[in-house]
């Protein structure tokens, strides 16, 4: 795979190994908003230190028709937004986003003229001359992202820009941060474990898993067809894995009936179609009850009840119950892409 | 980041934990009352009296104006030289890097007039690169000033070279990493990044250091010899007059205290809150 030309003008082409941990290939355009998604341990990071020159990586990555498989770090045109922010600790808030700037050889007068325009468009040009312990981490992520697009780069790679924070300054950020991504020219990665993120943010998704690219579309596509367990879970769907398919169904699709010791009052549905299980937890949902039900033959599944029919089947954990879904309401797909 | 609860201020949770044992307390006073003792009566023992006349006579004069001389050239050597070769052993993966770090702190643990006979053999008048010297430009080394910088050099160097490797350690490769995605160069970035974080590991190297040259005697009286004006520091003038008349001895030991304790004091404030 790694001697497979690549010969684009525009966009991103990569095809990266690192070895045991990860190969993927991913194509972007100029201005399409990636977002990477998949469990612990999937590669996200990795993915985003491979491209970033970080990680030690073969393979090719070409970006905005120039190839960086072989440049160092720092020659590649990238900004990148720490998990961690990881803002300069000596540094005033300004100084840290000329920095990338002065770097690259702008005069000083020049680039603390644009950083200070970016801290302005990232509302907080107020706090221009604070160091990062004297920022509040949603501040201190508005510089980052300050600094990261302050370089103009080719390609701008964002590793969970919202972890850690509150949820109402995620809130507020994501809706800035979406405003900032498109208009945006270049390339932008988001690691993310949020679908919403994904769904408000990105225009194609991204899902890797143990180190391998399961899934690739639009935020719409992944999300009614996921090819993944992790995928599913994270939209709130139902996952059932067969062999190489994938079947998936809505909580709200699932009927909970109890069941009896000699487990011989089955549902009339097929086998595949119908799960006997343990309630292992029962949490509101909305106006509904969701259960998370343990199945003697694998999966966990939840199911959405109303109240009414919780306290009536007595769905109580611990409960032996028998789970069971129409046909019509499965959606089945191929995990090979 | 984890949260970690505030730590109680020393001594108040001894408060809830009932009084030190005995079998800690009592070698613990024995070694403060070894540490302090002397240094009273040093200064108990000191003839006040002819101290300032003491301090302005010409010999203590010359003495004093060489240690610090030579200290402070020990030090700016030791910054010029030793912060490369610490960002060598901290950032620098390469073949024979852990022999390179255990060379460099042997010189901790070598007797000092081990440290003079060493040298000696290095660049002595006819050492290995001391002959070399010779012949091919005249100058000798040994028995100069240089000879007394080159000694404290070597004996303060490791001292420094390994405080900032820990600072370059502790402060990590990390925001080198986050410079270099901005487009630095290695040495914009030890200029702007690695340096400015490591900075007070290098004040802090650069006080042991000088601390270290300061009393300096073993490997500078054996490699640069003890002619005053020259090569005579104040350990060195300190040792000859013990020899002839022990109070004035104890005036000049006096006087190197109250200046190094003083540079101490000094320093103190800002940068060693750790000391």
């Amino acid at each position: 795979m790694t001697g497979q030309q690549i010969h684009q003008e525009t966009g991103l082409h990569a095809d990266v190994t690192v070895e045991g941990r990860l190969h993927a290939t991913l194509h972007a355009e100029p201005g399409r908003v990636v977002a990477v998604i998949g469990p612990n341990g999937a590669g996200k990071s990795t993915l985003l230190g491979a491209l970033a020159g970080t990680v030690r990586a073969t393979g090719r990555v070409e970006v905005a028709g120039r190839d960086w498989s072989d440049l160092p770090v720092r020659e590649r045109r990238l900004g990148v937004v720490f998990q961690d922010r990881s803002l300069l600790p000596h540094l005033r808030a300004r100084d840290d986003v000329a920095f990338g700037l002065r770097a690259r050889g702008v005069p000083r007068r020049e680039a603390d003229r644009r950083a200070l325009g970016w801290l302005e468009r990232l509302g907080v040009g107020d706090l221009a001359d604070r160091r990062p312990a004297q920022l509040s981490g949603g501040q201190a992520q508005r510089v980052a992202i300050a600094r990261a697009l302050a370089g103009e780069p080719d390609l701008l790679l964002l590793d969970e820009p919202f972890a850690g924070l509150d949820v109402g300054v995620a809130t507020g950020l994501r809706i800035e941060l979406a405003r900032h991504l498109a208009a945006y020219a270049g390339i932008a990665l988001l690691v993310t474990h949020d679908a919403l993120d994904a769904l408000t943010l990105a225009d194609e998704v991204l899902v890797l898993d143990e180190g391998r690219v399961v899934q690739t579309g639009t935020p719409r596509e992944v999300a009614a067809r996921p090819r993944s367990e992790h995928v599913a879970r994270l939209v709130g769907l139902n996952v059932v894995r067969e062999g190489d398919e994938l079947r998936s169904f809505a909580p709200s699709a699932v009927a909970v009936s109890p069941r009896a010791r000699s487990g011989h009052d089955a549902p009339a549905t097929s086998a595949r179609h119908r799960w006997a299980g343990r309630v292992a937890a029962v949490a509101p949902h909305g106006d509904a009850v969701r259960l998370l039900v343990s199945t003697e033959d694998g999966p966990e599944l939840i199911a959405d009840v109303t109240p009414a029919s919780a306290v009536e089947l007595g769905l109580e954990p611990g409960a032996e119950v028998w789970l069971s879904v129409k046909a019509t309401a499965v959606q089945t797909d191929s995990m090979r892409p | 980041m984890t949260l970690t609860a505030p730590a109680p201020r020393t001594g108040e949770a001894a408060h809830h934990l009932g009084r030190p044992p005995l079998v800690l307390l009592a070698p613990a006073v024995l070694a403060a009352v070894l540490l302090v003792l002397p240094l009273v009566t040093l200064v108990l023992d000191t003839p006040w009296g002819t101290f300032l006349t003491e301090l302005r006579s010409e010999p203590v004069r010359r003495a004093l104006a060489l240690s610090a001389l030579t200290s402070l050239l020990t030090v700016l050597v030791c910054v010029v030289l030793g912060t490369p070769l610490a960002w060598l052993l901290a950032r620098v993966e390469f073949r024979g890097r852990g022999l390179l770090r255990a060379a460099v702190a042997v010189p901790l643990v070598l007797p000092p007039v081990v440290a003079g006979v060493a040298l000696v053999t290095a660049l002595g008048r006819n050492g290995l690169v001391g002959s070399l010297l010779r012949e091919t430009t005249g100058l000798t080394v040994p028995f100069t000033t240089t000879a007394v910088v080159v000694a404290h050099v070597f004996v303060s160097m490791p001292f420094y070279v390994l405080s900032v490797e820990g600072a370059l350690r502790t402060a990590g490769e990390r925001y080198d990493v986050v410079a270099a995605t901005l487009g630095a160069t290695r040495w914009t970035t030890f200029r702007r990044v690695t340096l400015p974080l490591a900075l007070p590991g290098l004040v802090a190297g650069a006080v042991l250091a000088w601390a270290r040259s300061l009393g300096e005697f073993g490997a500078t009286i054996t490699f640069a010899g003890n002619f005053p004006g020259t090569t005579q520091t104040m350990p060195s003038l300190i040792y000859t007059t013990l020899q002839a008349d022990p109070a004035a001895a104890r005036t000049l030991s006096m006087i190197l205290l109250v200046v190094s304790v003083g540079v101490l004091a000094g320093l103190r404030h800002r940068w060693l809150r750790p000391l």
